[in-house]
């Protein structure tokens, strides 16, 4: 809810994080491999996180124990996320399937797997009622579970993040040809295309800012470009560090940007904030 | 026992579970263990309650560690145990020690002195716990004289006050004595005893008697539990003791003094004296936090050497490297000031890019007249493959054509047909029988459907004429030609195409003649027009069947799904030009139906949007986990191309080369495609051919289907090894096992005729059965094999005998092939399926196992064998026959059991 930042890494553990203060409040150790991805719960009691041992775990933010360990995919965990009411965690995985892991039975089986991608899932992103998962065969698949549809769209070039807008129109995916694309959620059309970053190996991160005015993605080259939603003219571009930046991550209300490269996490916010 | 009242009826006895104890509160009163009565009362064998045993608490391990509680004897003990009556009666009860009022001392010592003997130091102590002391009247009676406890009996003595000062000299390890235990302390007091004073007796030791049951040495007393377990405090008494032991005596003597104490050790068999000041610890237990757990690195050089490496290394200033693994130098030795030159390694010698590790004989044939073609054809096809030249247009060229290059001669081998070796009578009867057995066929085609295509047909005019007749009616509705079965023979193609066209234009008979290729003999011709039919006519069958359902496969994960999703995300290519002009919207999105699961939906806090839909996912179209379809997709485009690298496997074959296993590789996979092709025309054909047809030969149709190769009896040969070589992999045996069952749920037409197949083959299998080879009946194929197998004639009478059956074992005697061999052939094949029949009702799950093995074994074996034959040429008849036999078994197999 951006007060606390989680990092995970190939220590096989996770960190928690006060951003604001840079402060290590806890480490979760519990994963064999390393960790790639991780996300809180929105009451911030619970920790999802999945790494290359193909185990999602779930995890007691305060005792650091792991609560659940859900072991089922055949591949990499590559990302995880809770439903809103952190009763669901859905994972996706280097094997192509999506699973929904029940967190309130004991079930060690998901409730559900979604296995129409043909290659490995890289982004899972979820709201209120729908499941948006970027995949490397190149599709944007949004599982609407209130129409009981599933929508895929194509991009061409593998899809290396996907997320929502703020007010739930718009998907944005950024892929490995370089580009952003912000599509309309319910028709599917290009609204808006977003280039000049680098980005063709690695699984990169694209974000929104907190009003959905300007579109973020991490780079290769070290910078972290913003880009003007509407115009889609760059807008500015954050020299964050010397290689990849991996991980960005937008503060759900303030200007606030977390951005993680090379092992660190730092911190960025808008000119005129005075650290307390 | 409820005591009998008189006059009642006796009841009936109850039975033994019902039999049961009660206690004063009407709880089952249970027995106790063996001694008591055994353990069957309460609940039987349910600890008592009904739920059985349960955990008291359980306790994850991996929040926290169940804390350990420590069980006495009680806890597993009933109430009932611990009450008056029980093993152990826990009321309050007068002791004797009570009683009496003091204990007696004397025993109690002999007890202590006993208890350092034991091995058990204080067991003895619980003795008068448990049985009280008594004291004897001699005891009171001493008593009442004023004996004290500890005392000696008799006169009183006068003790010289003996000091017992430390020696200066020797030196006193360990501690000090505790001052309120000291003997000194006492000794002190004695010293300013008046003179007149008497002392007691010193207390008289009980000797101890206790026998010497041990194997320990003399002396040697046992460790002392307390001290090594406690360490550090024990260890003070230890040093005392052994450090004064010439006091030891005098200590005895006044052990009453130290009754707190326990005696320790006193005995010398320790690994440690007791004089080694600075041994730490030795009992001390160690844990496992004084190793190393972690790796890393240690004070730097000290890693490199174990740990019973010398302590001098340090100060020495030599290099580390050189010390390596040397440690210590050996006195009289020192380390090289150089070193030695490094060995050279010479590589081992770069292989030429064509080297094959194998080496392989050139043939050296007879320069028969039979070998001549072969040994052309070896020699033809050895020097082209010096010079190099484009593979594909050699190996297009059949054998005749190679032939005609090379201005051969045409074959003088075996007779082209079996007839000629038979006598004029025997001919005379075999035409006699055959046109019977047609007759009755044909009537039999009318009145019923057309029986599984299993038995080779005549090539005879009829059958091609009905063949036109046939196909007149399909190509009709056949469109474009671009099916092109003979590919790789452009001249071959040609023909087929004029053939095919003029079948269209319903021209007959000899019209059709002259398309057929004139330089070949009658029989390829015949021949060739027959495989002309029968590209046509599957032309039609797969491509009508085939065309509807399938597209070229675009992307390879496309075809290889099990369940094919009914809605297919749609084509790519569009898409992608879409994504290319940046049209995004209807052209890039697909929707789908899709059910969520019903718990997703509720962990969602959605309602479901289908709730009355049990299906979970895309909606998929059911198709047969492992249909022939699934596989047909892959090998529809590659049809063509089979010929192809057939007659390059053929090729190789006659190469008598050892062949590399990737080409073995290929031509299974080719196999399998064509497997499954000839799997699914025989099935296409069963479906819509069900007008009458003559059966076409499992094996023939095998080859004809796809190649069109001219029958040398090499290739011939050849042909049949490969066929035996490969094994399709477990998918399609699976793809067949199953579907062949699914096919016959599925089509109610062929479900009636199939059933009626078997019944009828099994008749007829008990008909011929006498008449048959007489080891046919046994169930060893090998073995009733190679017993027809003696001679290639020999077989005849057998085959003869199989022409009277109306439809199954007809006289389908090929007369368009050449070789005596496959006559042979075709006669193993119809005994395996007899005797396979036979069995078949009983043991056909067991068939199918065997089969497989078998295959198995084949590989090995065949691939063994076609080198083998091959360098022996055609010449080995035996063992290549005895491999055809298998082939016959395992090319069949897939056929027949789908037929089933």
């Amino acid at each position: 809810d951006g007060n606390y930042c989680l990092t995970c890494g190939s220590d096989k553990t996770l960190k928690l994080w006060n951003p604001h203060k840079g402060t290590a409040l806890r480490t979760y150790q519990g994963h064999g491999y390393e960790v790639l991805d991780a996300a809180g719960s929105s009451d911030n009691s619970q920790i999802c996180s999945g790494g290359a041992d193909k185990a999602v775990a779930l995890w007691d933010v305060t005792t650091g124990q792991v609560v659940r360990k859900y072991r089922g995919h055949a591949g990499k965990v590559n990302c995880v996320q809770f439903n809103e009411e952190a009763t669901v965690i859905v994972s996706g995985s280097i094997d192509s399937t999506v699973r929904c892991w029940d967190c309130r039975s004991r079930r060690p089986d998901p409730i559900q797997v979604l296995d129409e991608a043909k290659d490995g899932i890289s982004s899972v992103k979820l709201s209120a009622h729908e499941i948006l998962t970027g995949s490397v065969d190149g599709r944007v698949r949004r599982y609407d579970l209130r129409s009981g549809q599933l929508f895929s769209d194509y991009i061409g070039s593998p899809i290396t993040s996907v997320c929502f807008s703020k007010d739930g129109q718009c998907v944005l995916a950024a892929s490995l040809d370089s580009t952003l694309r912000l599509l309309d959620k319910d028709t599917g059309e290009l609204l808006g295309e977003y280039t000049g970053h680098r980005s063709t190996t690695y699984r990169l991160d694209c974000v929104l800012n907190e009003q959905d005015t300007h579109v973020g993605c991490a780079s290769e080259d070290g910078h972290v470009y913003f880009w003007d939603l509407v115009e889609g003219s760059l807008a500015l571009s954050l020299p964050v560090g010397q290689g990849v930046v991996q991980s960005l991550a937008f503060h759900p209300r303030l200007p606030c940007l977390l951005v993680a490269t090379q092992g660190q996490v730092t911190l960025w916010r808008e000119d005129t904030f005075q650290p307390e | 026992l409820i005591p009998l009242i008189v006059g009642e009826r006796i009841k009936k006895p109850v039975p033994l579970q019902e039999q049961t104890v009660k206690d004063a509160k009407g709880r089952y009163q249970r027995f106790h263990g063996a001694f008591t009565g055994g353990f069957s009362a309460g609940y039987f064998n349910t600890v008592g309650t009904k739920e059985g045993w349960t955990p008291s608490a359980f306790v994850s391990s991996r929040q926290k560690r169940a804390g350990r509680t420590i069980l006495g004897p009680e806890d597993f003990m009933d109430e009932e145990d611990l009450s008056e009556f029980g093993i152990a009666p826990k009321d309050i009860t007068t002791t004797d020690d009570f009683a009496s009022k003091a204990k007696d001392r004397i025993k109690e010592k002999a007890r202590q002195i006993a208890g350092v003997v034991a091995p058990i130091p204080g067991t003895t102590a619980f003795d008068d716990l448990i049985g009280p002391s008594k004291i004897t009247v001699g005891v009171e009676l001493l008593r009442k004289m004023g004996w004290k406890e500890g005392q000696g009996i008799g006169p009183r003595v006068k003790r010289k006050p003996r000091r017992q000062k430390p020696d200066p000299a020797v030196k006193i390890y360990g501690c000090a004595l505790p001052p309120g235990l000291s003997e000194g302390s006492e000794d002190e007091e004695d010293e300013y005893q008046p003179e007149n004073v008497t002392f007691a007796p010193k207390d008289v030791i009980p000797v101890d008697l206790t026998p010497k049951e041990n194997v320990h040495g003399l002396g040697y007393k046992g460790l002392d539990p307390s001290q090594a377990l406690f360490g550090a405090s024990g260890r003070e008494h230890l040093n005392l003791f052994t450090g004064a032991s010439e006091e030891t005596n005098n200590l005895l003597g006044e052990l009453r003094h130290s009754k707190g104490r326990k005696l320790g050790i006193t005995g010398q068999a320790f690994g440690v004296g007791a004089l080694e000041e600075e041994d730490d610890d030795i009992y001390a237990t160690d844990t496992l936090s004084k190793y190393d757990t972690v790796l890393k690195d240690e004070e730097p050089g000290d890693g490199l050497y174990g740990w019973t490496a010398p302590k001098q290394y340090k100060s020495k200033k030599r290099s580390e490297r050189e010390f390596k693994y040397i440690g210590k130098i050996l006195a009289g030795f020192s380390l090289a000031s150089k070193s030695s030159a490094p060995i050279k390694v010479y590589p081992p010698p770069s292989l030429p890019r064509n080297y094959r590790p194998v080496h392989y004989f050139h043939p050296v044939l007879a320069a028969g007249n039979e070998n001549s073609h072969l040994q052309k054809v070896l020699e033809e096809s050895a020097g082209k493959l010096q010079s190099a030249p484009a593979p594909q247009s050699r190996h297009a060229l059949s054998a005749a054509q190679r032939r005609e290059q090379l201005g051969e001669t045409e074959l003088k081998g075996p007779a082209p047909s079996i007839l000629e070796y038979l006598s004029e009578k025997d001919r005379e009867r075999l035409k006699e029988v055959r046109q019977a057995s047609e007759q009755q066929m044909k009537a039999k085609a009318e009145c019923e459907q057309p029986p599984k295509s299993r038995l080779p047909p005549l090539p005879s005019e009829d059958s091609a004429h009905k063949w036109q007749v046939l196909l007149e009616g399909q190509l009709a509705n056949a469109g474009s030609s671009d099916f092109k079965p003979f590919a790789k023979n452009p001249e071959k193609q040609k023909r087929y195409e004029s053939f095919v066209k003029s079948l269209k234009q319903g021209e007959k008979g000899d019209a059709l003649e002259r398309f057929l290729d004139p330089a070949l003999p009658a029989w390829e011709r015949g021949r060739e027009r027959e495989e002309f039919c029968r590209a046509a006519a599957f032309y039609r069958a797969s491509s009508s069947a085939l065309a509807s359902r399938f597209t070229r496969a675009r992307y390879e994960d496309d075809v290889d799904k099990v369940e094919v999703p009914r809605d297919q995300e749609n084509d790519i290519d569009d898409k992608e030009t879409a994504v290319k002009m940046k049209m995004f919207g209807k052209l890039t999105r697909d929707t789908f139906e899709w059910h969520p699961d019903k718990l997703l939906c509720k962990r969602f806090n959605v309602r479901d949007p289908y709730p009355d839909s049990s299906v979970v996912g895309l909606p998929k179209v059911k198709r047969d986990k492992y249909s022939v379809f699934n596989f047909l997709t892959v090998s529809e485009p590659t049809t063509s191309v089979t010929q192809a690298t057939k007659e390059k496997i053929q090729e190789s074959n006659s190469l008598n080369k050892p062949r590399k296993s990737s080409r073995w590789d290929v031509s299974d996979k080719e196999k399998e495609k064509k497997d499954s092709i000839s799997e699914f025309i025989s099935l296409a054909r069963s479906k819509a051919d069900v007008q009458q047809q003559p059966p076409v030969p499992a094996g023939e149709e095998c080859a004809a289907g796809t190649a069109e190769t001219l029958p040398t009896e090499g290739a011939d040969e050849d042909k049949n090894q490969e066929e035996e070589s490969t094994r399709p992999p477990m998918d399609l045996f699976k793809a067949i096992f199953v579907s062949s069952s699914d096919e016959k749920s599925s089509s109610s037409e062929e479900e009636s005729d199939e059933e009626q197949q078997p019944a009828t083959s099994e008749r007829e299998a008990e008909t011929t059965k006498p008449a048959d080879v007489p080891d046919s009946s046994s169930s060893n194929l090998q073995e009733g094999v190679t017993a027809t197998m003696d001679s290639g004639i020999s077989s005849l009478p057998a085959s003869k005998q199989a022409l009277d059956d109306p439809e199954e074992f007809g006289p389908k005697l090929p007369p368009a092939f050449s070789s005596g061999r496959f006559c042979k052939q075709l006669d193993r094949k119809e005994k395996h399926r007899k005797i396979r029949e036979r069995h078949k009702s009983k043991k056909e799950h067991k068939h199918k196992k065997e089969k497989k093995k078998k295959h198995k074994k084949q590989k090995s074996k065949g691939k063994h064998k076609n080198k083998k034959s091959e360098k022996d040429s055609s010449s080995d008849t035996a063992d290549s026959s005895d491999s055809l036999s298998e082939v016959d078994a395992s090319g069949l197999s897939p056929k027949e059991l789908l037929r089933r």
